[in-house]
């Protein structure tokens, strides 16, 4: 494999250098070494896509990754409509604040006017004034097991959603495009849950412990092994939170001194864990080469900020799939070029393990590439394996070091042993060792899934951002009425979907997201999507100005077409 | 799907589909149409709703109002409030064409009129 990376690099570079028209000049001059830097090239107004790959030869298919930038009439509308609805939040800010309405805000007793003030007003502005607003499509109650349908639990609100009460009816089989459940494993019937069932009757429930007291069953050991021979790597550590993998596990690896390069659109956990190891961090832009790329050379070159030292290691820390916008990590190139400046690689794999690859290990096997070029593979069992925490695999030493120095490690509860044992059955199934097709059917229901789900919404005309191989699937609506509008038409047609808004995205672009499960049948996912075309024609959202395929006219026939 | 290519060279006459469909959708109005924007405007077709009246239409034109423009969010008494200011300021407006439009266009044509009409005067003078 690194023979092969090595030829890819030389011949990378020999490709380059005539490109450039820099050739090897013979007085000693500093030649243009860099990998992926490209002269600036025009770039067709449509797509912000100019993360085109031009080194093909890295990647064994075709890498398809498309965002369409937002048509210039909807911006400035979107603009528009938070600029009136600021206004009436300043409105009834005035009114709440002069007591001319009753204010359900948290506010201080009179006693404590003259004191320091405890709630900032002004910094709950948006979530008093739109959140509230259209509250009622989040949070919202599930009563039963997050399969392909789910029953909700009905509400309603007298006071514009500052409070809520229940009826005491429940909203049955809504089909559910919300949950992370690539696989399906949220079940509760099945080997998976009649496993977990044995084991709660010879554990229990809880562990009572740390990993480090007496809280290292053996059940525990089983799962890491599987781990790692499921991830390809020596040895593997799981936790029972994965969002506390990210944050207490970086804090280990990295410290003052060190330097975090770290993409953009990075989960919180991984920007929290950063911040806290005290390291500096720099960030690049998404998922693109050039600025990792020129971000890595500055680093090298100029070392730390004031005493220029070399930095004591740069850690790359990037995810695999991206929740928010469908995109997929350029691996082989993250790869090529850690290798040649010899930095170290973080990947978070929450929503790609089990969900991408021919064998579902994740978007290693995605690309064909050799897990052991990646440093430290992390990854989570919410979404895949229809349970919950985090885990990271790696060389044995590294693992060795975080069981003894990781925050996670020592002072977290560890996992409880009917969720561990829902890892191992799940991982098994995957694998295919039970014995069963079982995996290995769901592997291809799910890319069978995506393909035709992500299709059929690109031609009825919507904007759908991401690679067309990721389950995870955006559709923009831009506005902020139609964030609510949206959520409540898809549930009056008993689907469930996840509308996301600022602050977790940008202010004009805010969408719905989609996760594609195996469990959705065909008949399934076409309702769905002729549901979301309904509601897509309802509020007008098919912004897409791609020139399509031209559909067959079976409704309209030639001659009429014709004709004046 | 041979015969549903539409080289652009074959003139297509304007908006044939015009007819059929509500002016608003009706993206590139009176111009020989291109491959791509007939596909635009079949997809507006096709993606157009079932009205069955008017009321039903002026109706959905009323949401699409609100949800632009934001006011879809609001309680029923702050919809009131926006609906009555905006449409009073469009009603100020209305009126104030009403009464000033013919008055600065009648000056306007005056204004232009004496201009080339003293030109005219001049080359006649400078002529005979």
């Amino acid at each position: 494999m690194t023979e092969s990376a090595t030829s890819k690099l030389l011949n990378g570079d020999i490709c380059h250098r005539t490109s450039n028209g820099k050739k090897a000049s013979k007085n000693g001059f500093v030649k243009d070494h860099s990998l992926f830097e490209q002269p600036q090239k025009y770039r067709r107004p449509r797509d912000k896509n100019q993360n085109v790959p031009h080194n093909s030869s890295l990647y064994k298919k075709p890498f398809v990754e498309s965002f369409e930038e937002t048509p210039l009439w909807v911006a400035v509308l979107t603009y528009m409509g938070y600029g009136i609805l600021t206004i009436f939040g300043y409105l009834r800010d005035f009114l709440r604040h002069w007591n001319i309405e009753k204010c359900h805000v948290a506010r201080e007793r009179d006693e404590q006017k003259d004191f320091v003030p405890l709630y900032q007003d002004f910094e709950n502005f948006y979530t008093r004034n739109l959140y509230m607003r259209i509250r009622d499509n989040w949070n919202r109650p599930i009563c039963s097991v997050p399969g392909a349908k789910v029953d909700l639990v009905e509400r309603v609100t007298r006071d514009y959603n500052w409070t809520f009460e229940h009826t005491g009816k429940v909203v049955k089989d809504v089909i559910n495009m919300g949950s992370y459940n690539y696989l399906g494993f949220a079940e509760n019937t099945g080997a998976c849950a009649d496993a977990a069932l044995e084991v709660t009757k010879m554990y229990g429930a809880g562990v009572g412990s740390t990993r480090c007291e007496m809280g290292n069953l053996d059940i525990h050991e089983e799962m890491e092994q599987l781990v790692a021979r499921f991830l390809g790597v020596e040895s593997a550590m799981a936790f029972g939170m994965g969002f506390a993998t990210n944050s207490m596990n970086i804090p280990a690896l990295m410290g003052k001194g060190c330097l975090i390069l770290s993409d953009e659109l990075n989960h919180t956990s991984l920007v929290l864990g950063a911040r806290l190891s005290g390291s500096t961090i720099r960030v690049f832009k998404h998922n693109n080469m050039q600025s990792l790329e020129k971000l890595l050379r500055d680093a090298i070159v100029h070392g730390q900020p004031r005493t220029h030292r070399p930095w004591k290691k740069i850690l790359i820390v990037v995810e695999g799939i991206y929740s928010m916008e469908g995109s997929i990590v350029r691996l082989p190139e993250v790869i090529a070029l850690k290798k040649r400046y010899k930095a170290y690689l973080y990947l978070d794999e929450a929503h790609s393990i089990g969900a991408l690859g021919p064998n579902g290990r994740g978007v290693v096997d995605y690309f064909g590439l050799d897990s052991k070029d990646v440093d430290i593979m992390m990854g989570t069992f919410t979404k895949s394996f229809g349970a919950a925490g985090g885990y990271i695999g790696g060389k044995k030493e590294l693992i060795d070091y975080l069981r003894r120095h990781s925050h996670s490690a020592m002072y977290a509860t560890s996992m409880s042993p009917p969720v561990a044992q829902q890892i191992i059955t799940s991982m098994k199934i995957i694998m295919g060792e039970d014995g069963t097709t079982l995996g290995a059917d769901r592997l291809r229901q799910l890319s069978q899934n995506t393909t035709y789900f992500r299709r059929r919404l690109h031609e009825m005309g919507f904007i759908i951002y991401g690679n067309e191989d990721s389950p995870v699937v955006p559709l923009m609506l831009y506005m902020p009425a139609k964030i609510g509008a949206f959520g409540r038409e898809m549930l009056k047609r008993n689907i469930g979907t996840v509308v996301v808004g600022f602050p977790a995205t940008p202010i004009i672009e805010s969408r719905a997201r989609f996760c594609v499960s195996a469990a959705h049948t065909r008949e399934m996912l076409d309702t769905a999507l002729e549901a979301i075309s309904e509601v897509g024609d309802l509020l007008q959202l098919k912004y897409s100005r791609r020139e399509q395929p031209l559909p067959s006219l079976g409704w309209m026939s030639e001659e009429s077409l014709l004709q004046d | 799907m041979a015969g549903t290519e539409v080289r652009p060279s074959q003139r297509l006459p304007p908006c044939l589909l015009c007819k059929d469909c509500f002016l608003f959708l009706c993206v590139n109005k009176h111009r020989p149409m291109h491959r791509s924007s007939r596909t635009l405007h079949l997809r507006d077709l096709r993606a157009r709703m079932n009205f069955k009246n008017l009321r039903e239409y002026l109706a959905w034109l009323y949401y699409q109002y609100l949800l632009i423009t934001g006011i879809y969010v609001l309680e029923p008494w702050e919809k009131s409030i926006f609906n009555s200011i905006l449409f009073s300021a469009i009603a100020m407006v209305v009126y104030t064409s009403y009464v000033f439009v013919p008055i600065h266009v009648r000056l306007a044509l005056e204004f232009f009129l004496g201009i080339f009409g003293g030109q005219l005067e001049s080359t006649m003078a400078l002529m005979t």
